[in-house]
């Protein structure tokens, strides 16, 4: 059987057992959705009208981003990843019949996903029924919410890319929360984490349409609230499998040299 | 005068039963049923001071629990316990002070920094005036031949090195007792001889009382004059290891080495262990048999080469206390 | 208070020790919190204002209370992580010392690399004062400290009542964070553009409008009553954290008489 398949639904099966972490998970989820609600609806009070997206735009953005959280953080440190590029048994996982890029790669999905499965459907449950505003509106129409869900799951495909590069980058820093900082700082930024991409101010938006973050979190969540018409949403499904090749194909490069040099210098 | 005194303790644990199965599961979430556990039961005796006492038996049989309450960190259920005229439990800060504790598996030493370093907090800790810490350090550093890894952080230290410290760490305040739980575990030959003499030579010189639990019988051999044997939460010996081997020492071991091939000897009363042509290996009741017939009967069946007679090592006569209560 | 200080500089002597790591840790813990203040600042750019709060008046609220956070997961940390003390049998250690458990778990402790994010929040105050036409009087800055040392007792508190829940169990504790990462989020804002039942809780029953807004209004001008009432409500944090340390007292006699 496909060796990354099999580990992908065997760490999937494994991260379902946290039951305890991932209720404490879901209310976290919750409270602090309802918070930046709250600062949204507080600055939408004053100057709403003329600003590139609705309140109701923003809450389901909010929503969004509290649902498939683990789907799109980039704040991740798998613990046996690093120990492995950090310390020396690396040289074991080298005598595998595999490569090891879509090994760590389904190992990266895999982890996210399982996560996510577990906290989307009850935080989803709560926040569809919420009083106003801080209700989660429905999607604007089918197909959007299909494109969302193609979106969604690309973007993923992108993130765990993005992350693979973080974990390689490892091999040149040895230092885990070094590598993790540089990349998740500012990539979090640039995804609309922090602040949805369309209420940055306009140079910071240039910049962001020129790095593959965006295409994680902020282009799928404005494909379910229609903020991204039908067509512009393909074309971007289109640019985020741009992204998702390039940058796997750099993740695939890049670890081959950083492998060699291990294998040269003993680890 | 007696330094310690435990009157009838007892001490019980509720314990949360855990069923396997989904509905015992959600069922749990609701109500959650508990059996007793009952660690202690009805525990009294005495030590007095500059005894050297070995607190022994098996695991689970209530070892740390006692322990505990006698530093001072459980309080017992029922009875009473007076250790230099304090009740630990009740007077937790100011009898502390008076003992030290070395928890074998569990370090009381700061990790990353110098030895030394840990010291001089100890110190603070304890608010040890600087002369007496100054002597101390110096009287423990050259006991427990510390000079040289004073200055080693912790976790670059060899277990036995790390045991040395642990103990001298323990003893810089002037404890009037020390309570060692497992302190040779893990060590080797050396380090466990070094550590028996350092106790032997503390507890001779300065008086110290000593607790120590242990499942290693050689220390127990070396340094207690006194045991007392506990399990399943009551007190099963309190005497001394001499008493405990006229008890059920008298079964000894004789072990012949023969010069050239010689045949079995069968000798009534006496039962062979092993048989191999040059050595053979007997047990037999000292009380019952005299030694110098066995040892002619023996030499018919071939020209002697070695005789050794054996006590049973101290495992076996705890083993045989623990078949006689079964535990 | 000696012995705390010993504490404190055998534990920075330790985390010392990995230097790289120290540093690494030390800047992300300034420049995350630093994105979420430039997001606050790109949000307020685009809609002006808060209602009734400028941007500079709103980072003088995130600053202090990003100041107050800082300062007790620094100082305080013995009791945020106490679940490792917990669960690795090691207060037991503790109780083997003839000192209380308080000054214990404190010393037991600290998280220097925090120091990024005190830094952080000292550039923030920087930038909210100096956009403030606020009269700077010795009342008004002793007021912003007793602030700071509120919101540390605020969140301390929250530290104490989590780590005494761990004497029962140590399964549902990531809730704790709820409160106090939660709480910093949402005091990080003043505390009047939320609904009022959360406005109301936040300051009856985990005090930190007693801490950040009520003070923060004397500051900027905006109260009638007297002004000393105004300077010495960050107290009013004591009334939560005395309580928090009693329960802590509580957990501390059932753990010694069920064991663990």
């Amino acid at each position: 059987m496909n060796a990354p398949l099999s580990l992908l639904k065997m760490r999937f099966l494994t991260g379902l057992q946290y039951r305890a972490a991932a209720a404490a998970g879901i209310l976290t989820q919750l409270f602090f959705g309802l918070i930046f609600i709250m600062v949204y609806v507080a600055f939408y009070t004053h100057n709403g009208a003329a600003q590139p997206m609705s309140l109701k735009e923003v809450v389901a953005y909010v929503w969004l981003q509290q649902m498939f959280f683990a789907l799109i953080v980039l704040w991740q440190f798998d613990v046996e990843l690093f120990e492995l590029i950090t310390g020396g048994n690396i040289a074991y996982e080298l005598c595998r019949p595999w490569r090891l890029y879509p090994i760590w790669y389904a190992k990266l999905l895999a982890a996210r996903l399982s996560s996510a499965s577990l906290r989307c459907l009850p935080v989803a449950l709560v926040v569809f029924i919420l009083p106003e505003p801080y209700r989660m509106p429905l999607p604007t129409s089918p197909a959007a919410f299909l494109l969302f869900t193609l979106a969604l799951l690309s973007g993923l495909l992108l993130v765990a890319a993005i992350s693979m590069l973080v974990y390689i980058s490892v091999f040149w820093t040895m230092s885990p929360v070094g590598s993790v900082l540089m990349i998740a700082v500012a990539g979090e930024f640039f995804a609309g984490m922090i602040v949805p991409v369309p209420l940055m101010p306009g140079w910071m938006q240039t910049i962001a349409g020129l790095l593959p973050f965006r295409w994680t979190v902020d282009f799928p969540f404005r494909v379910y609230t229609g903020h991204i018409g039908v067509r512009e949403a393909l074309a971007g499904i289109g640019i985020q499998m741009i992204w998702l090749a390039a940058l796997a194909a750099a993740g695939e490069w890049l670890m081959g040299r950083a492998l060699r040099r291990v294998v040269v210098q003993g680890g | 005068m007696s330094l310690i005194t435990l009157t009838g303790i007892g001490k019980s644990f509720k314990v949360a039963k855990r069923s396997a199965g989904f509905a015992e599961a959600v069922k749990a979430l609701f109500v959650r049923e508990h059996t007793i556990v009952e660690a202690l039961r009805d525990i009294s005796f005495t030590v007095r001071e500059g005894e050297i006492v070995g607190y022994i038996g098996p695991n689970g049989a209530g070892k740390s629990t006692t322990i505990k309450i006698m530093c001072g960190v459980l309080v017992p259920d029922a009875g009473a316990c007076s250790i230099m005229g304090f009740t630990p439990w009740k007077d937790r800060v100011r009898y502390v002070r008076h003992i030290g504790v070395v928890f074998g598996q569990r370090s009381q030493l700061w990790w990353d920094v110098p030895v030394i370093d840990s010291f001089e907090l100890l110190r603070d800790i304890y608010a040890i005036p600087p002369g007496i810490y100054r002597k101390n350090l110096d009287m423990l550093t050259e006991m427990l031949s510390l000079a040289d890894i004073l200055c080693t952080p912790v976790r670059q230290l060899s277990l036995g090195q790390r045991m040395r410290c642990e103990i001298a760490a323990s003893l810089l305040h002037d404890p009037a007792i020390l309570f060692l739980d497992e302190p040779t575990i893990g060590l080797d030959a050396e380090s466990k001889i070094a550590v028996r003499n350092f106790i032997r030579t503390i507890n001779r010189e300065r008086g110290v009382t000593v607790i120590l639990t242990t499942h290693d019988m050689h220390d127990i051999e070396a340094l207690a004059g006194r045991i007392l044997m506990i399990g399943k939460g009551t007190l099963l010996y309190d005497g001394s290891l001499s008493e405990l081997r006229s008890r059920y020492g008298t079964q000894k071991t004789i072990t012949v080495d023969y010069k050239a091939g010689a045949s079995p000897i069968d000798v009534p009363g006496v039962q062979c262990l092993s048989w191999s042509s040059g050595r053979a290996v007997y047990t037999f009741d000292s009380d019952r048999i005299d030694i110098t017939d066995l040892i002619n009967r023996l030499s018919a069946g071939g020209e002697l080469a070695d005789v050794e007679i054996g006590s049973p090592p101290v495992d076996e006569l705890i083993l045989q206390l623990y078949k006689e209560h079964r535990v | 208070m000696r012995l705390y200080f010993k504490y404190m500089s055998i534990l920075f002597k330790s985390q010392l020790q990995y230097r790289t790591s120290f540093w690494l840790l030390c800047a992300g813990q300034f420049f995350v919190p630093f994105t979420v203040f430039a997001g606050i600042y790109f949000l307020f750019e685009r809609f002006g204002k808060l209602p009734g709060w400028t941007f500079h008046e709103a980072a003088l609220c995130f600053g202090v209370i990003h100041m107050a956070f800082s300062v007790s997961e620094c100082f305080v940390r013995g009791f945020d992580a106490f679940s490792n003390l917990i669960v690795r049998g090691d207060f037991d250690r503790l109780l083997v010392r003839p000192r209380g458990t308080v000054i214990q778990v404190l010393g037991s402790n600290f998280e220097f690399t925090r120091f990024g994010r005190m830094l952080q929040s000292a550039v923030v105050l920087g930038i909210a004062v100096s956009g403030l036409s606020v009269q700077w009087t010795p009342a008004k800055i002793i007021t912003l400290i007793l602030m700071i040392f509120g919101g540390v007792a605020v969140f301390s508190g929250i530290y104490i009542l989590a780590a005494t829940f761990c004497f029962w169990t140590v399964q549902a504790l990531e809730v704790a964070n709820i409160f106090t990462d939660g709480g910093r989020e949402m005091a990080q804002y003043p505390l009047d553009i939320y609904a009022k039942w959360v406005t109301r809780f936040f300051t009856f029953i985990i005090p930190f409008g007693a801490v950040s807004y009520l003070p923060l209004l004397y500051i900027l001008d905006r109260t009638d009553g007297p002004d000393l009432l105004y300077m010495a409500m960050p107290l009013a944090s004591l009334l939560f954290l005395l309580p928090c340390l009693a329960v802590w007292r509580i957990g501390v006699r059932r753990y010694r008489s069920t064991g663990s």
